[in-house]
């Protein structure tokens, strides 16, 4: 049985986008899977009694190693801000290509604590910082100092000890470019090297109250559990930096999008399903149950949208429990059309995820399907015709060209860069000042001005011809061509409408890279968790991967 | 040092607030990314000529002829970007020439870029200055001091046809020295070391 991919003009709606969730092909994951065989260590812990010093953490495999080195700091109460002003952090994180001598820690201690203000060099990947959680880390040291485990019902409110608020890599302030690493076969997977960070980091922020517990208590103080270890992750706060990101990179988003799909459609074609297969997914969706009652947010939006996902899931489960026949040919693909008709939009991508989890043998070869190489598709194709370009409007952006663009609500924001921190922002084009100075990310609206455009040009002048008046346009003929390739390259939405909900946009790419308990702390920023589940170092060459799915409590 | 991508970015933004159309602005970035990945000097004369940019006129060519002339100084972006997108025509040419032209560093990687669309080599000659474009994965020249070039008097676009660099009497004295690896078959062997049926009509 052939089934289909999915119509891009159904999956690549924001909404649809925004309900996303981590999968099998999360970032995260396949990270740990592929160095699960490295040898980890941590290589220096120099911290005081307060728990400021250095640390560094590596992975080795043959003569490739790759170091984390960490920069704890004292900063005041005052000076904590997770917000991308801020310029002092708890700490300050790098991943340096291979052995760090002194000579470059002491260059680094210079720089990475400054952050954007600093200069990295070609020698580091990534760069990084984070806050305390004030609360839980204190909390926890105090604990421990006591010789008591902390309240693993008190911690799991909160999840993590510390939030890292900005993950940096491919040569942004001085760090190496990516076409330097880029033939490494451990990271042919997207952002492996920010997951590296963020994954020893996580490492830092126990081995550090640890530390600080010892200091406070010698002949008293416990380590922290190992089992509530593993169940705290890295906090992350995310705002809107990181949407214009999918825009920007259309074909890096098809081939996520593309390797989603293609998952689903292979799992959907499978004819004779093994029953320990089913049983999987239903230990999954259970311990999921219990993982979004876990799932804490203040925010209205969301609590809708886990109210809606907790019914539906009821739902998915009891149709497994009573309907799902393994025996019968192609009953995953049975399932999907029942799960269109009757689930809400974040079920349904929910469950498209779950449905990965016994499926090595599908998901693991699209990992690497998963990068992109952008240039290769940079230069238009400019002996094609108006007509090819009008074929490719009609077709890829049928929705698109349905928005009136000339109604103030569709064109109420425009996307800039702050001169603050040199970040993107949104704004509103009637109200702020700026829009002259509009980043080109409302690629709805230029998309429709390129289709009128053409409306009068000959259907056999030349691409090359038409641009000799027209390259205002430029950017969005790029586009339209590299859709005619990858059809899941577009956002099928306005980006720049009053209804825009950015943090759909963020929640997209934060998916897939793995992140759980999406918090919207409003519509332009959210919280997360990352790891949290995940098996320590020193676990990961005997642990299996369906951590994530492990009930926290 | 700055790394290349910072180079991308920051070009594309300053291309796009000197007043470049943002499609324009991102062909700049990635152009000054391989001019400084090829080890010339993009960003310098990009900056120079933006000081410049806003201050002067310029000549923005359109339909790119044979032979290109004009009294005020060719726009190089505006003649670069022309000339990729009418590389397929300009080909035919053989040669194309331009006289009067500012900042010519920042046409040549618009013709790079060029020779990897026809798949044929570029030689650029700048007032005396050699350039060998080689289908974008290199530059070649006699041009190595770095400095900024303000204006060029004459530019000579010439297509080079694919051809080897050697003769086909050397290609030969090196084939037979490759030889050297090859094994004598005996008749047994060369009925059956193949692999392949004795027949083909079956």
């Amino acid at each position: 049985m052939e089934v289909q991919l999915r119509d891009p003009k159904e999956v690549m709606k924001l909404s649809r986008l925004g309900s996303f969730h981590q999968s099998k092909l999360s970032f995260l994951r396949s990270f740990l899977r592929e160095f699960k065989n490295w040898e980890y260590k941590r290589d220096l812990l120099e911290l005081d009694e307060n728990g400021f010093g250095i640390v560094v953490y590596s992975f080795r495999k043959k003569k490739r190693i790759y170091s984390l080195i960490c920069f704890a700091n004292k900063i005041t109460d005052q000076e904590r801000s997770d917000r991308v002003i801020a310029t002092k952090w708890d700490a300050a994180f790098t991943l340096f290509d291979g052995i760090p001598t002194k000579q470059d820690i002491e260059r680094l201690k210079k720089n990475v604590p400054k952050q954007e203000v600093g200069r990295m060099s070609y020698k580091e990947l990534t760069l990084s910082r984070a806050n305390k959680s004030v609360r839980i880390f204190n909390y926890v040291a105090e604990c421990l100092s006591n010789g008591q485990q902390p309240d693993k019902n008190k911690l799991a409110k909160v999840g993590y000890l510390y939030r890292t608020t900005a993950v940096y890599g491919s040569g942004k302030f001085g760090l190496a470019d990516r076409f330097r690493i880029k033939n490494r076969e451990e990271i042919y997977g997207p952002f492996r090297l920010e997951m590296m960070l963020v994954y020893l980091v996580r490492q830092f922020t126990f081995d550090q109250v640890n530390h600080i517990a010892k200091s406070k208590n010698p002949k008293k103080a416990i380590s922290l559990d190992p089992e509530i270890s593993r169940n705290l992750g890295i906090g992350n706060s995310t705002g809107l930096g990181m949407a214009p990101f999918i825009v920007n990179h259309p074909l890096l988003l098809n081939n996520w999008i593309m390797a989603r799909e293609v998952a689903l459609k292979k799992i959907r074609q499978i004819k004779k399903i093994n029953q320990s297969d089913v049983d999987l997914i239903i230990n999954c969706l259970k311990s999921s149950q219990k993982n979004i009652e876990n799932w804490n947010t203040e925010s209205d939006y969301q609590l809708s949208k886990i109210n809606h996902l907790k019914k539906d899931l009821d739902l998915l489960i009891q149709y497994f429990l009573t309907r799902f026949d393994y025996k019968k040919e192609f009953s995953y693909n049975d399932l999907y059309i029942w799960a269109k008709k009757s689930l809400g939009s974040e079920c349904l991508e929910f469950m498209v995820s779950v449905i990965m989890e016994p499926y090595e043998k599908i998901v693991s070869p699209l990992i690497k399907t998963m990068s992109a190489d952008e240039d290769i598709y940079f230069t238009i194709p400019v002996n094609k015709t108006i007509s090819d370009l009008r074929n490719i409007l009609e077709l890829n952006y049928t929705d698109i060209l349905k928005i009136d663009f000339t109604q103030k609500e569709n064109n109420q924001n425009f996307w800039f860069i702050s001169k603050n921190k040199e970040e993107p922002r949104l704004a509103n084009r009637f109200k702020d000042n700026g829009s002259e100075l509009e980043q080109p990310l409302a690629i709805g609206r230029d998309i429709c001005q390129l289709y009128q455009r053409i409306s009068n040009e000959k259907n056999s002048l030349t691409i090359g011809k038409f641009l000799m008046n027209n390259n205002d346009l430029r950017h969005v003929i790029r586009r339209a061509f590299i859709t005619e390739k990858f059809p899941y390259a577009e956002i099928q939405d306005n980006t720049i409408g009053s209804k825009l909900m950015p943090i759909d946009m963020l929640r997209l790419k934060l998916s897939f890279f793995g992140a759980v308990k999406f918090d919207p702390r409003s519509d332009k920023w959210l919280r997360i968790c990352m790891f949290q589940g995940a098996p320590l170092p020193n676990e990961l060459k005997t642990t299996n991967d369906h951590w994530v799915y492990n009930s926290i409590n | 040092m700055k790394s290349f991508s910072e180079i991308d970015t920051t070009v594309k933004r300053a291309s796009k607030s000197v007043g470049f159309d943002w499609g324009i602005a991102e062909e700049l970035g990635k152009n000054i990314r391989l001019l400084e990945m090829f080890g010339l000097p993009g960003l310098k004369n990009l900056n120079a000529y933006f000081k410049i940019y806003r201050q002067k006129q310029f000549q923005k060519i359109s339909l790119i002829s044979k032979i290109n002339s004009s009294n005020i100084a060719y726009c190089p972006i505006i003649a670069g970007i022309n000339f990729l997108d009418q590389i397929t025509n300009l080909e035919k040419m053989d040669e194309v020439g331009f006289e009067n032209m500012s900042y010519p560093m920042l046409f040549i990687p618009f013709l790079s870029r060029s020779t990897e669309i026809i798949g044929k080599r570029i030689f650029l000659n700048i007032d005396g200055k050699e350039f060998l474009l080689n289908f974008n994965q290199s530059i070649y020249s006699n041009f190595l001091s770095g400095d900024i070039i303000e204006l060029a008097k004459i530019i000579k676009v010439k297509f080079i046809e694919n051809k080897n660099t050697f003769s086909e009497n050397e290609w030969q004295e090196l084939y037979e020295l490759s030889e050297g690896t090859f094994v004598e078959e005996s008749e047994q062997l060369k009925k059956s070391a193949a692999g392949a049926g004795l027949t083909d009509n079956d």
